[in-house]
């Protein structure tokens, strides 16, 4: 069968924006494993709960879709603020509850300590929103939905659809990104945290509170996590209590993927991971009969199983870039 | 007068009794050694001053004040600095990052602080833009001292700085210490080096399996039987 470029372009377009989605979760993991070696299994949990806690906020708000465009622009605003400013405090709160008393305790323990809390706050979704899908407060007028930017704004005439769901992904994560670069690689405590992920012990030695510096990594992680519950929210039309355990494990593998612990090798594997996904749900089955979205995570966890075989410390590796 | 002290300290490593009643004190401006071979309680006993490891019994003084029990960064705080056992450096960092963290607590490193290092090691001065984890041993050995200075301590700890050095390094980095004393900084230093350590020193210890045996000036000790038969390696 001949290449569909316009397919493939299409593809490529959600591929991107998924990936930046998953960049959010992914640098949560990393940032956290780069302090305390610890894969924070409740992390998917504490986006799920962004999302939740976003669901919850519009609801109470009344703002709707019929509300004044500007009232729509700030509520969305002021719901992604409060939502990370959630998620960064449950983060936080998670690690004073559950980690910290384990920091010394052999590595398993915390391991599954995150399991445990990754459960209990499936089960608070469940209680909180149901055990159903759930379709978030409509607030996005009905004729931005499938907006397509490319003809409304361009005048191209072309069937690719580049939404304004799209640029939204776009426009909330990359400043994000940027911003948590420019924290880790220009502030005092962003600097603590990189000499505490290279050498405690040593960090300590400087000045350096090292259970401050920890607390920060999750409160980090968490902030932007919960971004990406507000986003995934709205860019699936979709929240469910396990919506964070999907994310998360695909973010997870897209941070091992780039390089645990290695902040550019986590935006790195969250867009391989995003294109993989992208592909895999939509591209592939033009070309394989049989194939689709059941086969994506499959996909997913082949790619995880043959960087641990070839490359385990990841696309970056661990000498070449600054981990955190 | 005494900067600091030491009483009836114990500490432990997990279940090991590695600190069993050490006292010493260390006056402002002196050069004090403690000597011992493998094991002894050396490096415990600078982690037990640093605050990386609290004591289980006795008390440290630290210009008269006890510090048991505050934690490392607020002992850094305090103007005590170490360079740890091993070195430590941050290797993804360069050389210059490395020695800005050295004045974390003191806020902004101090670029006068930064020509004085780069004076005492040119060699730094010249790898100032390269990581550290790339650095030859005795290039991080002069980094974990450059990087302790930084700090401007009152109080400097050095852990086995000549750990792995060729000779004519470890002469240059014990020059320095010299120096740095002569500047004001009070040392305690810790060595396996015990000739090159007594040498400077004003007084040593001597330790073994987590006791105190011996004390004495650095000239004396150098000339004890016991200490030129079991660290001297003499017959």
């Amino acid at each position: 069968m001949e290449f569909n470029g316009t397919l493939f372009v299409q593809y490529l377009i959600i591929g991107i924006a998924t990936g930046a989605l998953i960049a959010l979760i992914a640098l949560g993991y990393t940032l956290v494993y780069g302090i305390i070696e610890l894969i924070n299994f409740a992390h998917g949990e504490v986006m799920m709960m962004g999302a939740f806690f976003s669901i919850s906020l519009i609801a109470l708000s009344g703002v709707s879709a019929d509300s004044a465009g500007a009232a729509i622009i700030g509520m969305l605003l002021l719901t992604l603020v409060l939502a990370m400013a959630f998620s960064a405090l449950l983060n936080f709160a998670i690690d004073r509850i559950a980690y910290k008393p384990l920091r010394n305790a052999p590595r398993l323990a915390p391991l599954i300590a995150a399991i445990g809390m990754s459960f209990i706050l499936q089960n608070i979704g469940i209680y909180w929103q149901g055990s159903n899908p759930v379709r978030p407060p409509s607030i996005i007028p009905l004729e931005y939905r499938s907006y397509n930017i490319l003809n409304e704004w361009f005048a191209l005439d072309t069937t690719i659809r580049f939404r304004l769901l799209d640029l939204f992904v776009l426009v909330t994560t990359i400043p994000l990104l940027i911003g948590l670069t420019w924290f880790v690689y220009r502030t005092r405590i962003g600097t603590a945290m990189r000499a505490t992920a290279q050498d405690r012990e040593a960090a300590a030695l400087m000045g350096i509170d090292v259970n401050r510096t920890i607390g920060t990594a999750f409160l980090l992680g968490g902030g932007l996590a919960g971004a990406a519950g507000l986003i995934a929210l709205y860019y699936n039309d979709n929240g469910w209590y396990r919506m964070g355990f999907r994310y998360g494990l695909f973010a997870f593998t897209a941070a091992v993927l780039g390089g645990i612990g290695n902040l550019t090798g986590a935006v790195v594997g969250s867009l391989c991971i995003g294109l993989i996904w992208s592909m895999s749900d939509g591209f592939m089955k033009q070309y394989v009969s049989g194939w689709g979205a059941q086969w994506t995570p499959s996909v997913i966890f082949g790619v995880l199983v043959l960087v641990m075989v070839f490359r385990p410390s990841g696309l970056l590796g661990e000498q070449t870039v600054d981990k955190v | 007068m005494t900067m600091l002290e030491l009483r009836d300290v114990h500490s432990f490593y997990g279940h090991i009794h590695a600190l069993k009643g050490i006292s010493i004190n260390v006056d402002r401006g002196e050069i004090v050694t403690l000597i011992g071979s493998n094991g002894a309680g050396k490096s415990t006993t600078l982690k037990t001053i640093s605050g990386l490891l609290s004591p289980k019994n006795g008390e440290v003084l630290l210009d008269g004040k006890s510090i048991n029990g505050v934690p490392a960064h607020k002992v850094a705080a305090l103007g005590v600095a170490q360079s740890p056992e091993g070195r430590r450096v941050f290797p993804r960092m360069t050389v210059v990052e490395n020695l800005n963290m050295g004045a974390f607590s003191r806020g902004k490193p101090d670029p006068a602080d930064l020509a004085r290092v780069y004076d005492l090691f040119p060699r730094l001065k010249e790898r100032s833009s390269q990581k550290a984890g790339t650095l030859s041993g005795g290039e991080q050995q002069m980094l974990a001292i450059g990087r302790a200075l930084m700090a401007r301590p009152t109080v400097l700890l050095l852990d086995e700085p000549s750990m792995g050095l060729a000779p004519i390094l470890v002469e240059t980095i014990f020059g320095v210490v010299k120096d740095i004393n002569a500047q004001g900084t009070t040392v305690l230093l810790v060595e396996q080096n015990a000739l090159m350590a007594l040498a400077i020193a004003h007084r040593g210890y001597v330790l073994q399996t987590g006791q105190i045996v011996l004390a004495d000036t650095g000239q004396a000790l150098l000339k004890n039987e016991t200490v030129r038969k079991a660290y001297l390696g003499e017959e």
